[in-house]
């Protein structure tokens, strides 16, 4: 289970209308091992693209830095689905290297209610899981 | 030569947990061949048909190897080496 608090979940929703129709990404961090999503960090889509993302590597070095920095890690990796539903791509899938992370997906597709759902991706097995908002 | 380098936590299986390991080397391509000496299997995850695979960023230093020469960026004694997978998706 993902147990994120409402702001953060506010502001990946925020992101992903700002950049819509091309596919926001970013992470949200959170200390070493504690499985708590805290910091959020909206990631340049190098891609610039409604079907595609990647983080703009010199931004994702420079963020790897600060988080080890501050024994910090990608607790959640998210990214919007502009004209599909919030459910990984074969893409998404092949790419997913972060098996601690919670990967969240955004649809905007709906220009009024979007659509947030999270999983795990292991080894190319998806599982979702549910998500417990708290306040802030 | 010596260079540090960095394994993102996907590749430490091929370094015993290791988050960082040494390598020797001129440049990036024999640095990955003396991983590969020492941890066994990285090198295919890193290098495909004699290049580096598209979805593995690699840094020297500060700098993105895409722009300084791939696997023949040159590295110095003291070097930091960082592998970072990509973080891309559709």
């Amino acid at each position: 289970m993902l147990v994120i608090r409402r702001d953060l979940v506010d502001a990946m929703v925020a992101h992903a209308r700002r950049d819509h129709p091309d596919e926001a990404c970013g992470q949200i961090a959170g200390p070493e091992g504690s499985d708590r999503p805290e910091r959020i960090i909206e990631m340049e889509n190098a891609e610039r693209s409604p079907t595609f993302y990647r983080f703009d590597a010199a931004e994702q070095l420079k963020v790897y830095r600060e988080m080890q920095a501050n024994d910090e890690e990608a607790v959640v990796i998210y990214h919007s689905h502009t004209a599909t539903e919030a459910y990984p791509s074969r893409t998404d899938i092949t790419f997913a290297n972060e098996p601690q992370a919670h990967y969240v997906l955004v649809s905007t597709r709906d220009p009024i209610e979007h659509e947030l759902r999270s999983y795990r991706i292991v080894d190319g097995v998806v599982t979702e899981e549910p998500v417990k908002i708290v306040e802030s | 030569m010596a260079v540090t380098v960095s394994i993102p936590t996907i590749l430490r299986t091929h370094t015993k947990g290791e988050k960082s390991v040494s390598a020797a080397g001129t440049t990036l391509a024999e640095v990955i061949d003396d991983l590969e000496n020492n941890h066994g299997g990285l090198k295919a995850r890193l290098v495909k048909e004699g290049t580096l695979h598209r979805f593995v960023n690699v840094y020297v230093n500060d700098e993105d190897v895409r722009f300084s020469g791939g696997l023949a960026a040159e590295v110095k004694d003291g070097d930091n080496v960082t592998i970072l997978p990509a973080v891309a998706g559709g």
